[in-house]
């Protein structure tokens, strides 16, 4: 077993684990934090995203050991802490950007990651800056409206 | 999907990765992003018994101009040598090739290194260590050595590299007068290409090819250079090149084979429509830097 601290949505978390524990289970079991969600868990689906340092990263591709005092966030950590829903949220809602549900935490993180690295992306950019995550019931139209949503609800905010 | 237990390492210098290698032998193996290997252990495709985090280590990490090339410490992330100004000016084609690994999620945690060490055929870098002539600086137990691309790349994920040793960076020359192409072929964006080129020319004084690489993956179980091709290009004016005639001449020297995502005529098909593309762009940017 390992021991180990970071920062999990602003709180310092203390724990130990055994190194095969990916950072994922780790979130979900031992942080209780279940809105990260696991499907493919070898990389492809991109459900797991989660943010590192700001980055994002599939939280099934890294040990919990590999994330020894970073700062992590996940999507409990993107909400405001009333309860209410963020930016990419509310466009996610109003343009049909999910239906299940179930891959949209991994489309939240991943595009908030991306709008802050690209506040104006064209259509192009979006559907690369989409192509990590999965989605099977959507057809994808109603997220690629919600990214561009996002994109103008941030632009008149600033 | 969960991987078997292993012991896991986080030494902080490289003399303590080459001890622990010595040590552990082939049951251990180098963790730098872990795009690759992660999903590999999760699957249970293979399994070791020691996982060595490198990424903590100094001397793996860094971009650096030094005497006529760029040197990418092996454990420096995707997404970084996709930013990092010195490769977009010195080594375009590596700056090129970077975007099209996986996805932005997938280059925040891969590596420049664990990407070449993890030789995949259809995948990009070693494609382009394997066009620009790189080196690649291993250390092991008996010592550091330098190992040529054209030496490094053995078999589908398999390396020069002995169970002992690890990749610490990679040197790639700066070209002159030089022009670069990059293109591949891929279901989606993201996905391993089906094939792929990364060319490379540069001008001599007369304002002629004085060299060239065309060195292209998904077309065998290595990326392979187009030798052939390349010496058919040296001498020829950048404006008079018959491209699509050395494309034919560059696929005439792979042998693809048939796979679930394509028949080896269609790699060659497209190879050589991708070698089209990519060496058209590469000589008119020799001709534009070279006016």
């Amino acid at each position: 077993m390992h021991e180990l601290e970071m920062t999990v949505n602003g709180e310092s978390v203390r724990a130990s684990v055994e190194p095969r524990t990916t950072l994922a289970d780790f979130l979900r079991d031992d942080c209780g934090l279940t809105g990260t969600h696991l499907a493919c868990e070898h990389g492809v689906c991109g459900a797991c995203t989660i943010l590192v340092d700001g980055a994002a990263v599939r939280s099934c591709l890294m040990l919990a050991v590999q994330a020894r005092g970073a700062d992590v966030t996940t999507i409990e950590g993107l909400s405001p802490a009333d309860g209410s829903l963020n930016v990419v949220q509310e466009a996610f809602a109003a343009c049909h950007g999910l239906q299940c549900g179930f891959c949209t935490p991994g489309f939240v993180v991943s595009v908030t990651a991306f709008l802050d690295q690209n506040p104006s992306p064209t259509d192009d950019e979006i559907v690369e800056g989409l192509s990590g995550n999965l989605c099977r019931c959507t057809g994808y139209q109603g997220i690629v409206k919600a990214v561009r949503q996002a994109a103008q609800a941030n632009a008149g905010n600033n | 999907m969960k991987s078997a237990p292993f012991e896991y390492h986080a030494p902080s210098s490289l003399s303590d990765v080459v001890s622990l290698l010595a040590e552990l032998g082939d049951e251990a193996k180098p963790l730098a992003g872990g795009q690759s290997l992660i999903p590999l252990l999760a699957m249970r495709l293979t399994r070791f018994e020691h996982l060595i985090d490198v990424t903590g280590v100094a001397e793996l990490q860094g971009i650096e101009r030094v005497n006529g090339h760029v040197r990418v410490g092996a454990a420096v992330r995707q997404s970084t040598a996709e930013h990092d100004a010195t490769v977009a000016a010195a080594v375009p084609l590596l700056a090129r090739a970077l975007p099209h690994i996986g996805h932005f999620q997938i280059r925040n945690r891969g590596t420049v290194g664990g990407s070449t060490a993890h030789a995949d055929p259809s995948s990009e870098l070693p494609a382009v260590a394997l066009a620009l002539d790189a080196e690649l600086e291993v250390a092991g137990p008996s010592g550091a050595r330098v190992v040529g691309a054209e030496h490094f790349f053995q078999g589908t994920w398999m390396t020069a590299l002995e169970p002992d040793e690890v990749l610490v960076a990679i040197r790639y020359p700066i070209w002159s007068r030089a022009g670069y192409g990059f293109r591949e072929l891929a279901r989606r964006h993201g996905d391993f290409a089906i094939a792929g080129v990364a060319c490379a020319v540069s001008l001599g004084n007369n304002g002629n090819v004085e060299r060239a690489a065309i060195s292209m993956f998904g077309m065998g179980s290595t990326p392979l250079r187009g030798r052939a091709a390349e010496e058919a290009l040296v001498g020829e004016h950048p404006g008079k090149v018959d491209v699509d005639s050395i494309a034919e001449a560059a696929v005439a020297e792979m042998e693809p084979t048939d796979d679930i995502h394509a028949p080896a005529w269609y790699r060659k098909r497209a190879g050589a429509r991708l070698v089209t593309l990519a060496l058209t762009e590469a000589l008119e940017e020799a001709g534009r830097v070279d006016a």
